[in-house]
């Protein structure tokens, strides 16, 4: 195992001691044990799950990865019975899903499509409130689930509840796609895709809400998806699957990284599987800069000279919630007069995102640096390239010490920002940055 | 989600809903400038005797009134078979039976109304019951077929989100499907109910009355005023129907699908 890989893995080590701790935190999450499950589709010899063991932990997060056709969507749709198991069984928190109706038991699971696959016909409330009623709650109860889960995915309630889903966009159908699947505080959450229909900003942007609704809830989350980079983000823990449900391998992303179990895994992961370890590092775990911050009103001039005499070269403006509403040059500033709220969309980064979500932004702006928010979007810092870089750098220098050949998270600060000059365009697609960065790599080897 | 609304996504020969609002307002006052002008020829025209038998006021209303009856009847009728046949032909048990179900259909919409209408009524007996079957068996094709179309349409990923939340396929059928599918099946109800309105002029052949009984007397009798009058008020009536379809199919359309 390289030296790289154990660097990389240890804030995510330390995520999953916060895990066993979080046994003492409230775990609202029910354990998923799979005991040999085989389901062969009626007139198909091969089956499309092969004896599945599995045991998926109370309040973890486990993505189901795997090529087309493995049987991964068959296994996750076991789970609520839209699938029954030729033999087998599965038990959730201890209990035999078949010994109750079926209906009874999927009103317990949530249950995300991809695309978030509202019923037209109906209001957000309506949508979100769907299994709630199912389950006989009454109005006052529903009413104000509804408004609570709205908040909870980042929506007004006042301005979205009684919209229909074509007005909105394909993010906030996401959105609420999740609160549906939240709405009667099921133990287990299962998600098909969830986030496969949207833009690569938008299923960022999407997963950091995930991630920070999931430490705040502990539920048990089983993930369909074809991403690997989004199941080395999102993923406690990672299912490989092979054709027929076979376990290539089953364990944290760090791990799977660092040792992949075969060489299918491998090539699945990726030959620049070094280079997707930014995946596993957080904004949260770099220092931020500190920037001049104004408020929407103030006056531009003062501003500017604020930044001036601080040596920055822009006034990061907030509105009065503290969320960045412009970002703003001296010059801009100075020619205002009052700052205002920008029209653009800013690069803003969740302080949970990972590097590579940050790096990705930073290209898709040509931006030197991206602005960080934390809990409620508040402003937190900048994150500068060079820290990235330095970062990147030092994990790399610490890496050939170790084994020589194994080194990888490489670019040089200058090819970088070679890379960053070409991206320009701002097409910000996830594996933009990645490409770009590989060529550079080639010529360090 | 537009896919819903998107034309061909629906079998080719359904029946499409419409949306247009200049017919909605326009229609009823074409027909209204229509039956005002017929009106005033029949106040002032000279008519002989058998015109103005004929074309009585009190006679007028009595086949106008008989027609209608006999097309709404007969609508209703189809509508209680054949949507819920249509709903049982999209179930899973039932789905291979879809395609002879609707062949079936089809010979009844093809089969020419004056043949079966005056075969039936040798066998069942002159009169309104044999016209509300005859006429029921050629307006059935476009409500079964729109009715399968249109569950067929909805989008299946919606229908497993249904049950995968925790709904019974009764409440799926209910609250998802039917909701999604009542476009399309509204317009196979307009549609059907137009071929009523149109072929309930045959059923004065078998005596079941209806506006039919002026076009035939003026044909016998030589009268162009009677046989022009029947045809305009039943062109006028058909067109009214179809107004109202129109006007129902709006309201019956949830909210978030127009």
């Amino acid at each position: 195992m390289s030296t790289a890989s154990t660097e990389a893995a240890e804030p995510r080590d330390a995520r999953d001691t916060g895990e066993a701790r979080s046994a003492d935190r409230s775990v609202s999450g029910a354990e998923i044990v799979f005991d040999d499950v085989t389901k062969t589709y009626p007139g198909q010899t091969a089956p499309a799950v092969d004896s599945l063991s599995l045991t998926i932990p109370a309040g973890q997060v486990v993505m189901f990865v795997g090529p087309s056709g493995c049987g991964k969507t068959t296994s996750l749709k076991m789970i609520n019975r839209l699938h029954e198991p030729t033999s087998g069984t599965i038990t959730i928190d201890g209990e035999d899903i078949r010994s109750k109706d079926e209906t009874e038991l999927r009103r317990h699971i949530g249950y995300v499509i991809q695309g978030g696959s509202l019923f037209p016909h109906m209001s957000v409330r309506d949508n979100i409130a769907l299994v709630p009623r199912l389950l006989g709650w009454d109005k006052k109860r529903v009413a104000s689930r509804v408004d609570e889960l709205l908040d909870l995915v980042g929506l007004s309630p006042e301005r979205y509840r009684d919209r229909y889903p074509r007005e909105l966009s394909g993010g906030q159908q996401q959105r609420v796609g999740v609160a549906r699947g939240l709405a009667a505080d099921p133990p287990v959450l299962l998600m098909d895709e969830p986030f496969g229909a949207v833009d690569p900003i938008t299923r960022q942007r999407l997963q950091d809400e995930l991630m920070s609704i999931q430490e705040e809830l502990q539920k048990t989350i089983v993930c369909v998806t074809h991403d690997i980079d989004e199941a080395i983000k999102l993923g406690d823990r990672i299912l490989i699957l092979q054709e027929g449900a076979n376990i290539a391998q089953y364990d944290t992303p760090a791990n799977i990284l660092a040792a992949p179990a075969n060489s299918f895994v491998e090539d699945f992961v990726g030959s620049d599987s070094s280079l997707k370890q930014l995946a596993l590092m957080r904004v949260s775990e770099l220092d931020l800069h500190d920037a001049v911050t104004a408020r929407v009103g103030d006056d531009g001039a003062e501003a500017a000279r604020a930044a001036r005499s601080a040596r920055q070269g822009g006034v990061i403006v907030l509105d009065d919630k503290r969320r960045p509403a412009a970002w703003v040059g001296l010059r801009e500033a100075e020619r205002v007069g009052t700052l205002r709220a920008s029209s653009r969309d800013l690069e803003v980064v969740d302080h949970r995102a990972t590097l590579n979500d940050a790096l990705d932004s930073m290209l898709a702006a040509s931006h030197g640096g991206v602005l960080v928010t934390g809990r409620r979007d508040e402003f937190l810092g900048v994150l500068e390239f060079d820290t990235v870089t330095e970062h990147i750098q030092t994990l790399t220098r610490e890496a050939r010490t170790g084994e020589s050949d194994e080194y990888a998270i490489t670019p040089s600060e200058d090819e970088l920002q070679d890379s960053s000059v070409e991206d320009d365009t701002g097409s910000g697609s996830k594996h933009g940055s990645e490409d770009d960065a590989d060529p550079s790599r080639g010529e360090q080897a | 989600m537009s896919e819903q609304n998107d034309p061909s996504s629906a079998e080719a020969g359904a029946e499409q809903p419409s949306h247009g609002l200049g017919l909605l307002v326009g229609l009823p006052l074409i027909c209204a400038a229509i039956l005002g002008g017929w009106t005033l020829w029949r106040q002032t025209a000279e008519l002989d005797d058998i015109e103005s038998r004929q074309l009585a006021w009190g006679t007028i209303l009595d086949l106008t009134r008989e027609h209608i009856v006999l097309t709404l009847v007969t609508t209703a009728i189809v509508l209680v078979t054949a949507v819920p046949l249509g709903i049982l032909l999209t179930r899973p048990a039932f789905r291979r039976l879809s395609t002879p179900v609707v062949g079936f259909a089809n010979a009844g919409q093809a089969a020419p109304v004056i043949g079966i209408i005056v075969l039936l009524a040798m066998w069942i007996g002159f009169g309104f019951r044999a016209a509300v079957i005859s006429l029921g068996l050629y307006a059935f094709l476009p409500v079964l077929r729109n009715t399968i179309v249109g569950l067929q349409q909805v989008d299946p990923t919606l229908v497993e989100a249904a049950r995968g939340m925790g709904m019974s396929g009764f409440d799926v059928l209910r609250r998802v499907e039917l909701p999604l599918a009542i476009p399309i099946i509204m317009a196979g109800v307009r549609t059907a109910l137009v071929l009523v309105v149109g072929t309930a002029s045959f059923a004065t052949f078998i005596n079941a009355g209806g506006l039919g009984a002026l076009i035939v007397t003026g044909i016998t009798l030589f009268r162009n005023s009677v046989l022009i009058s029947g045809a305009l008020i039943i062109a006028v009536l058909a067109l009214l129907i179809d107004w109202a379809g129109r006007v129902f199919e709006r309201i019956a359309t949830p909210k978030g699908l127009s």
